[in-house]
């Protein structure tokens, strides 16, 4: 499989509601096929940075960004910039699983390939088999394509909502509190899942689990009331932060 | 002396049984006028009931075929015509119906949906009947398509607007546009709900006489030319219960014991389709 | 062959606002139906109606002769008549239907509610002429047997129920409107206090109350606005019924206040009156149309902005069955 060298980057970011900023001045960089956790205490503005780079935060009400997003060199903020067409190049995962509940599952998973041309039936087949296999999903619903995802379980579903975000062939994959909701046997499933994921698409996972970042990324960045504190390898932010409130974060002191 | 205590609690069960007494009461007619349609209705329904058009006046014998049909031919105007606005009308409420034009179209559908349909059918009586010259079931399905957009649109938009807005959220972070994540998913996932709330508004109309009685008029003969009037089973039952005859007051109950029947069919489907949905999930 | 998404940006993309934009204005358009039509049947009554406006005016209002050959028309005998018929309509309807909305909301078991609340919304899926039906050759004759006699026995001297019963009357009318718009009121009350908080209910109980004394102290004020919202909605709705009155009803152009008597309404006039009129007649018609309709938007109206107020807006009462 081709390694992906996408370039993902946030500069100067700033994410406001009305007239409140949630995000302010973030500059921060995504290396490829890396997994790059992002943690701070709630309300920090972990996902509404998330919701910036693909473009979803400003749909909601009263919602502005400032600053850019870089994807390939080219600013997804742009005047000329199509938000549809960037969200075709990142995929996203939601913090509760959400397949969509009058599709089957082959369906699901085929969702978002339509959007890109119209695929053979033998090419949709290899896609969805293919993204399945890489949600670690196949095996388990390789003989009920055409069954409701209702009947899954809540690791089950997450399983096939990474599925239907990496059916596309997205350049990154941006997982907002994917375990959240989940138990521990489905947490320990999708963060091996996370850590295959880095080897095809560029991964950034907001987690208010500092054990879970500790465990799954390659880089971490700490957020603190909307600004950026710290941001560096994961190893050596858990072990030795430059930054005070990073130090009083990881070490369990407020959080 | 009963105490105070006590008093109020006898009072306490008083009241509790008057509000059975009201349920009874409530209930009675409802009890009553089923078993009259049954009762009384039954006698007539025999196969020349179904397939013969009325007798001459005063002959014994004869049926309602042309008003089943008539009533048939009129409510699925009446749908094709009032259904797609309708439907079409509660989407746009439920995506885009947050600024002023959204609040107006809103406040005035729920008022119309109270509008006396006698008026709306001299309404469609001077804007279609009198231009063609002649009363039509075409002019028929007009006025009950009037009558059901505003109940459609509203139950519409109350449907689409319960769906999840991570369904949306889901749709958008793949990339579909707008108008894809709305068509496809949010009203797809509404579906059942809104197809409920059509077959409830098409059981409504199904029973509706005063808006054509100047639109499709009725007509004593079986006819299926939609530019022509026609009779339906409410008109039927309107003539024979008002006429001289007692051969019509017998085919009268008859037609209601159908037309009944025909408005539960509706309204039946209608809770078939949201239960069977709940069970596959 | 791997199909990137990044292959495939930019031709889709101004296809992709196009979608939206085309979308979004079919949607608009049948939305706008819905002004279109209220205005056109408002415009369209008016216009029809002018001849009579600016004939007789406001006395329009106020007259009672109603005579096609001398083309004198006056509605005062329908407007009292439709008023009188829905007043009754709520004197019985509103005590059994607020009756039922507690029993189902407060005192049936679990398991009773949803079959009794089904067969109480059912009352409103039977049609207006299934109720005449119903009214001509079941209750009128129930009420000259029964009722009637004792009724003018004790009651004959007051106004309201002295004359001769002919069987179509004022009365069956009420009874048969009452019955129709019970499910209406029953159905939007039942949302309404299903909506006021427990906590209301269990603050009343932990004080003390008896469960009547709970529902009649904290749970029925509470749900003050919008059980008074679901009477005018059956006001409403009992002002505008045609079929059923105008089969029981006896269509005599009068001005009575007796109970027992034939009378008319409004919307009985126009079905009954519609197809042979002509000229000023016709007109006349449209204007009674124009006045019922302006009644009922405006008491519509009330009910909608009252049940909103409690419901927030989602479509309380507007379900058909």
């Amino acid at each position: 499989m081709a390694e992906r060298r996408s370039r993902l980057r946030a500069e100067q970011l700033s994410a406001l509601y009305g007239g409140t900023a949630a995000v302010k001045d973030v500059t921060l960089a995504f290396p490829p096929n890396t997994v790059t956790a992002i943690i701070g205490p709630s309300g920090c503005g972990k996902s509404t940075f998330l919701r910036c780079l693909n473009r979803l935060h400003e749909l909601a009400p009263d919602a502005t960004v400032r600053g850019h997003v870089f994807l390939d060199g080219r600013d997804v903020y742009a005047a000329e910039a199509n938000a549809v067409a960037i969200r075709r190049r990142i995929g996203m995962v939601f913090q509760q699983a959400n397949p969509f509940p009058t599709m089957t599952i082959y369906r699901n998973v085929a969702a978002g390939l339509s959007m890109n041309g119209r695929l053979t039936r033998g090419e949709t087949d290899q896609a969805v088999e293919r993204a399945l296999r890489g949600a670690a999903l196949w095996d388990e619903v390789k003989d009920r394509l055409r069954a409701s995802p209702l009947a899954l379980s809540g690791g089950q579903q997450q399983r096939l909502c990474i599925a239907r975000a990496i059916a596309p062939r997205p350049d990154v994959v941006l997982l907002d509190e994917p375990t959240s909701a989940l138990d521990p046997l489905a947490t320990q499933s999708i963060e091996e899942l996370v850590q295959e994921l880095k080897r095809e698409f560029t991964v950034v996972i907001v987690t208010h689990n500092m054990q879970q970042a500790a465990r799954v990324s390659d880089f971490t960045g700490f957020f603190y009331l909307g600004e950026l504190v710290e941001h560096g390898e994961t190893p050596r932010m858990f072990t030795a932060p430059r930054e005070e409130r990073t130090e009083a974060y990881v070490t369990g002191r407020f959080g | 002396m009963i105490s105070g205590l006590t008093r109020r609690r006898l009072l306490s069960r008083i009241m509790t049984g008057v509000t059975v007494l009201c349920a009874i009461l409530a209930l009675a007619p409802l009890f009553a006028i089923f078993g009259d349609l049954v009762v009384r209705g039954a006698s007539s329904l025999n196969w020349d009931f179904f397939v013969k058009n009325p007798a001459a006046a005063g002959d014994t014998g004869g049926g309602v075929a042309n008003a089943i049909v008539g009533t048939l031919i009129i409510v699925g105007v009446g749908s094709a015509l009032g259904l797609p606005v309708g439907i079409g009308a509660g989407v746009y409420l439920a995506e885009y119906g947050g600024g002023r034009f959204g609040v107006t179209v809103r406040f005035l559908a729920d008022v119309l949906t109270g509008t006396p349909s006698v008026i709306v059918g001299v309404f469609v009586w001077m804007l279609v009947v009198r231009p063609m010259g002649h009363f039509s079931a075409l002019a028929g399905g007009i006025a009950l398509a009037i009558l059901m957009v505003p109940m459609v649109t509203r139950t519409t938009e109350e449907m689409v607007r319960l769906v999840p807005h991570s369904l949306r959220e889901a749709a958008l972070a793949l990339g579909f546009p707008r108008w894809r994540t709305t068509a496809q998913v949010m009203v797809r996932a509404a579906w059942p709900g809104i197809v409920t709330g059509a077959l409830v508004a098409v059981a409504r109309i199904a029973g509706e006489t005063a808006p054509l009685l100047f639109t499709a008029l009725g007509n004593l003969n079986f006819r299926t030319n939609v530019l022509q009037p026609m009779q339906t089973l409410s008109l039927q039952i309107y003539v024979f219960a008002t006429g001289p005859f007692e051969e019509w007051h017998r085919l009268a109950w008859g037609a209601a014991l159908v037309l009944m029947a025909i408005v539960l069919v509706f309204g039946l489907s209608a809770r078939f389709v949201t239960r069977t949905r709940f069970r596959d999930g | 062959m791997d199909r990137r998404s990044s292959d495939r940006t930019s031709p889709q993309s101004s296809r992709i606002g196009w979608g939206d934009a085309v979308f979004k204005a079919a949607l608009t358009a049948f939305a706008a139906v819905i002004p279109l039509l209220f205005l056109a049947l408002v415009g369209r009554l008016a216009v029809s109606a002018w001849p009579t406006i600016r004939a007789f005016g406001l006395r329009f209002l106020t007259t009672s002769t109603w005579d096609p050959v001398a083309n004198v028309y006056g509605a005062a005998p329908m407007i009292f008549g439709t008023l009188l018929s829905s007043l009754l309509a709520l004197v019985l309807a509103v005590p059994l239907a607020l009756g039922v909305a507690i029993y189902l909301t407060e005192f049936a078991p679990g398991w009773l509610r949803r079959p009794v609340a089904t067969l109480v919304e059912l009352l409103a899926a039977i049609p207006s002429v299934v109720y005449g039906l119903w009214g001509i050759f079941v209750l009128i004759p129930l009420l000259r047997a029964y009722v009637i006699p004792p009724l003018q026995a004790v009651l004959g001297w007051t106004p309201l129920f002295s004359g001769t019963f002919f069987g179509n009357s004022m009365l069956a009318a009420g009874m048969i409107l009452a019955i129709m718009i019970l499910p209406y009121i029953s159905s939007v009350s039942r949302e309404v206090l299903a909506a006021v908080p427990p906590s209301q209910r269990e603050a009343a109980l932990a004080l003390g109350a008896t469960r009547w004394e709970a529902v009649w102290s904290a749970v029925l004020p509470y749900g003050r606005a919008g059980v008074l919202g679901a009477i005018v909605l059956g006001l409403g709705r009992a002002l505008g019924e045609t079929m059923a009155v105008v089969m029981v009803i006896g269509n005599r152009h009068d001005l009575s206040v007796s109970l027992v008597e034939p009378g008319i309404t409004m919307a009985a006039v126009i079905a009954n009156e519609f197809n042979e009129a002509a000229g000023l007649q016709r007109a006349a018609l449209f204007e009674v149309g124009l006045v019922l309709f302006g009644v009922t938007l405006a008491v519509n109206a009330l009910a909608r902005l009252l049940v909103w107020r409690v419901a927030r807006g989602s479509a309380v009462g507007s379900r058909a069955i």
